[in-house]
C-alpha cells in the first residue's frame, strides 16, 4: 500500500465481515466454587440407597489400595499407583455409567475399573507385569489402562462418535490427571469431541501433583474446568472427595451426552494422599501439613458423617462394610500369591492376525531354546536323583 | 488378463485406482469410514478421496479438525467400536504428530490385549519426493514405520497394485501403514476398475522383470527407475531382474532370496536415506540367507543422508537410472578384487 492509498476521512472501519460470536461463553463457564453435596442442603435430596452403595465401594476401594500397595512390598506387584484419597472419584466414575457405556481409564484408575465390575486380579495384570492388559476390553467395556498420558482421550472420542453414528446411545467417560491436561492429546480430544458433539465426558482428577510437579507449574488457567469454554463445551468443578457430588455431576454430564448434548469437562478437586507410586518419595515435594489438611477432608469420613447423621449407618453397618472389604483383601492376597503361569510362546501369538515369516522364524528359535532348556532341566533333575 | 477385461481397460491413474479402492470398500462394507484433513468437500489435496463425501455422506468421509494425533487417536476409538477407519495423513512429514498414537497404541493394541482388541485401521500416507514439493512435503518415512512391530507397511508401484493392495489393507484386521508414492499418483496404466485383476496378498513381493545377471530389489517410487535402468543395462550386457517388494512388513524373504540365489548379485534401490534406511535391513537379510550364492556384496543405492533437499536440488538427491547403473557396474567387484 502506498502512502496515497491510505484510507482517508471517508473511510470508516467496520468489523471483519464474517465475524460473529459462535457460542455464548456464559453457560459454559464453571461455577468457581466446587460443587458439594455432603454437609450441605443438597444432601437431603440424595438417594439413601445410592449413598450406601457409594459408602460400601469407598471402603472396599480404600482397602484395595492398601492391599495393592502392600503387595508391591512383597514383590507381587511391580508397581502400584495408589488412588487413596481419590476413591470418591474412582467409584463415582464407575457408578455414573450404564452397562453399555465405556470407561477409558489411565494407569491410576484401577479402582474405577474394579468398581465397574472388573475382577480385582485382572485389573492388576498390567501392574503385576505378567501381561499388559489382563482382560477383554469389550467384555467389560473398559479400555486398557493407558500409561502414556492423555492418549486414551481421543480413543474415547472416536468410540463415542462411532457409537452415535451406529445409532447407539452409548457414552464414553475418559479419565485423566491434572498433569495429563497439558498434553497435546488432551487438546485434540476435547476439540474433536466438541466439533463432533460426541457423547463423551472428560473427567479430570486434579490431585494437586503430576508426580512432583504442582498444578501451578502445570497450567496458568483459572481452573482446569475453565479450559472447556475454549472448546465450546461446559466445564464443571466438583469437590472430588464428595462421592455424592461427583456422582451427581458425572451423572448429569453422562445424561447430557446421552441425549445428544455433546461433551462436558468435569474437574474434580481432590488429593493424592499416598505418594505417586510406591517408588516415589513424596516428602521431597510436599509438607505433612498439607497432607493432614486433606486427611481431614477424607471422602470416607465425609460420607460416613452424612450417613450417620441421617441415621442410615450404625456401628454394625460400619463394621460390616469393613469386614466385607477385609474379606475382599484376603481373597486378593491369596490369589496374588499364586505365581502366574506364563507361556513364553505367547510372545509371538498376538502381534499380527497371522504370524509373519519373520515371527515364525523367531518363534521357532525360542521354541528350540525352550526345548534345550527343558532338556537341561531334565538332565539336572536326573543328576540330582542319582 | 482375459480378453474381455483387456477390452474394458482404459488408462487410469494411480490416484484414481486408490479412490476406486476406497469407494468399492465403502460400498461393500458400511463399517469403512474415511477421515482426514480436507478429504471431504475438496477430495483430498491429491484428490484421492474425490467424490467419496458426496457419494457416502460426511459421516462416512469426514473432514476432521486439523490434528493428526486426533485423527489417528479417534480412529482407534472408532475401530474399537467395530468400524474400519481409513485415515489420510496429508503429507509424509505431517504424519509425525500422530506417531505417538501409532506407536503407543495402534501398533500394539492387539498384542497388549492378547488378541481381544485388533485395530483394523489403514493409515494412508503420501510419501517420497520427485514432485518439487517444498520443505516437509517429500520425506521417505518408511524406516520409522518398519521399526515398529505390529504394523504392516505397504507401498504400491503400479496402478493395479494401488487398487489391490489398498483393498487388502482396508480388509486387513491389522493396522496397515499404506505409503503412497506421490510422484506416481499421476502415473497411468491400462486398467479396468470393473474387473480388477487378482492381486497377491500383503507380504508378497513380485518379480516385475526377470533377468539372470543381478537382482534390483526395490519398491514404491523406485520401481519405475529400476525398470528403466534394467532396460538401459541391456546395452551393457546386463540382464537384470527387478523385484518389487510391495510390502516392507511383512518382508518376503522367499521371493527376494530366490531371485538373488538365481542371479548371485543384488542392489537395493530406494529414495530413503541409506544410513539407517530400509536398504541396510534388506542387504543384511539377503547376506545372511544367500551368502554362499553371492558373487559380490549386496549394494545399496539410496537417497543421501541429508534432510530432504529443496526442490531445485532434489534431482541430485534422488537415486536415478545412472546411479543404479553405476552400482550394477560395481557388482563386478569379485572380478576386480581378484
Ligand atoms: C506421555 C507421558 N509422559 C510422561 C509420563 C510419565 N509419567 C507418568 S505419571 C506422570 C504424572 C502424571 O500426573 P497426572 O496427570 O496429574 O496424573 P496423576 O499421576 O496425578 O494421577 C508422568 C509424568 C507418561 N506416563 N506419559
Amino acid at each position: 500500500m502506498t502512502v496515497q492509498e491510505r484510507p482517508g476521512a471517508a473511510y470508516r472501519p467496520t468489523p471483519p465481515p464474517a465475524w460473529k460470536p459462535r457460542t455464548d461463553p456464559a453457560p459454559l463457564l464453571p461455577d468457581p466454587e466446587p460443587y458439594r453435596v455432603l454437609g450441605t442442603g443438597a444432601a437431603s435430596g440424595a438417594d439413601p440407597e445410592l449413598l450406601l452403595r457409594l459408602y460400601a465401594e469407598l471402603v472396599r476401594g480404600r482397602r484395595y489400595n492398601a492391599q495393592a500397595t502392600a503387595l508391591t512390598k512383597q514383590g507381587r506387584l511391580a508397581v502400584y499407583p495408589s488412588s487413596t484419597g481419590q476413591e470418591a472419584c474412582q467409584v463415582a466414575a464407575a457408578l455414573a455409567l450404564e452397562q453399555r457405556d465405556w470407561l477409558f481409564p489411565s494407569y491410576r484408575d484401577t479402582l474405577a475399573a474394579v468398581a465397574r465390575g472388573l475382577d480385582p486380579v485382572q485389573a492388576l495384570t498390567l501392574l503385576r507385569g505378567d501381561w499388559h492388559t489382563g482382560y477383554d476390553p469389550h467384555e467389560h467395556r473398559i479400555a486398557p489402562l493407558s500409561t502414556p498420558l492423555a492418549t486414551q482421550l481421543p480413543h474415547a472420542v472416536g468410540l463415542a462418535h462411532a457409537a452415535r453414528l451406529e445409532g447407539d446411545d452409548v457414552v464414553a467417560l475418559a479419565m485423566v490427571g491434572d498433569g495429563g491436561t497439558s498434553e497435546g492429546d488432551f487438546h485434540e480430544a476435547l476439540n474433536f469431541a466438541a466439533v463432533w458433539r460426541a457423547p463423551v465426558v472428560f473427567f479430570v482428577q486434579n490431585n494437586g501433583f503430576a508426580i512432583s510437579v504442582p498444578l501451578a507449574k502445570q497450567t496458568a488457567a483459572p481452573s482446569l474446568a475453565h479450559k472447556a469454554v475454549g472448546y465450546g463445551m461446559p466445564g464443571r468443578l466438583v469437590d472430588g472427595n464428595d462421592a455424592a457430588a461427583v456422582h451427581e455431576v458425572l451423572g448429569e454430564a453422562v445424561a447430557r451426552a446421552r441425549r445428544g448434548g455433546g461433551p462436558t469437562l468435569v474437574e474434580a478437586i481432590t488429593y493424592r494422599i499416598d505418594a505417586h507410586t510406591n517408588a516415589d518419595d513424596a516428602t521431597r515435594y510436599r509438607g505433612d501439613g498439607e497432607v493432614e489438611a486433606w486427611r481431614a477432608h477424607d471422602p470416607i469420613r465425609l460420607l460416613e458423617t452424612e450417613l450417620t447423621g441421617r441415621g442410615l449407618l450404625d456401628e454394625d453397618a460400619v463394621r460390616a462394610a469393613a469386614e466385607g472389604a477385609e474379606a475382599m483383601a484376603a481373597r486378593l492376597r491369596e490369589r496374588m500369591n499364586a505365581d502366574p503361569v506364563l507361556h513364553p510362546m505367547d510372545l509371538f501369538e498376538h502381534v499380527y492376525a497371522e504370524q509373519t515369516g519373520q515371527l515364525r522364524e523367531q518363534a521357532a528359535q525360542l521354541r528350540a531354546e525352550l526345548e534345550a532348556e527343558g532338556a537341561e532341566d531334565a538332565h539336572r533333575a536326573e543328576g540330582d536323583a542319582r | 488378463m482375459s480378453t474381455a477385461t483387456a477390452r474394458q481397460a482404459k488408462p487410469a491413474t494411480m490416484a484414481q485406482a486408490l479412490q476406486r479402492a476406497m469407494r468399492d470398500a465403502m460400498s461393500e462394507d458400511p463399517a469403512v469410514h474415511v477421515l482426514g484433513e480436507d478429504v471431504g468437500t475438496l477430495g483430498g489435496v491429491f484428490r484421492v478421496t474425490d467424490g467419496l463425501a458426496e457419494e457416502f455422506g460426511e459421516d462416512r468421509c469426514t473432514d476432521t479438525p486439523l490434528a493428526e494425533a486426533g485423527i489417528l487417536g479417534t480412529a482407534v476409538g472408532m475401530a474399537m467400536y467395530g468400524l474400519r477407519p481409513v485415515v489420510e495423513m496429508q503429507f509424509d512429514a505431517f504424519a509425525y504428530p500422530a506417531f505417538e498414537q501409532l506407536i503407543s497404541h495402534v501398533s500394539r493394541m492387539r498384542n497388549r490385549t492378547r488378541g481381544a482388541m485388533p485395530l483394523p485401521i489403514t493409515v494412508r500416507v503420501p510419501y517420497g519426493g520427485g514432485i518439487g514439493g517444498v520443505e516437509h512435503h517429500s520425506d521417505s518415512s518408511e524406516a520409522y514405520y518398519m521399526a515398529t512391530p505390529g504394523l504392516h507397511v505397504v507401498t504400491p508401484a503400479t496402478v493395479e497394485d494401488a487398487y489391490g493392495l489398498l483393498r487388502k489393507a482396508i480388509a486387513s484386521d491389522d493396522p496397515v501403514v499404506f505409503l503412497e508414492p506421490k510422484r506416481l499418483y499421476w502415473s497411468k496404466a491400462d486398467w479396468s476398475p470393473d474387473a480388477p485383476a487378482a492381486v497377491e496378498p500383503i507380504g508378497r513381493a513380485v518379480v516385475r522383470r526377470t533377468g539372470r545377471s543381478a537382482t534390483l530389489v526395490t519398491y514404491g517410487p523406485s520401481v519405475p527407475v529400476c525398470m528403466e535402468a534394467a532396460e538401459a543395462a541391456e546395452a551393457e550386457g546386463w540382464d537384470l531382474e527387478v523385484v518389487d517388494l510391495r510390502s516392507l512388513v511383512p518382508f518376503d524373504d522367499e521371493t527376494v532370496c530366490a531371485s538373488v540365489r538365481r542371479t548371485g548379485r543384488a542392489v537395493v534401490v530406494h529414495e530413503s536415506t541409506g544410513f539407517g534406511g530400509p536398504g541396510g535391513e534388506i542387504a543384511a537379510r539377503v547376506t545372511e540367507r544367500c551368502f554362499h550364492h553371492l558373487e559380490a556384496p549386496v549394494l545399496r543405492v539410496a537417497g543421501f543422508d541429508i534432510p530432504y533437499p529443496p526442490p531445485m536440488l532434489e534431482r541430485h538427491h534422488l537415486p536415478g537410472v545412472d546411479r543404479v547403473l553405476d552400482a550394477v557396474a560395481r557388482l563386478q567387484w569379485e572380478v576386480e578384487s581378484r
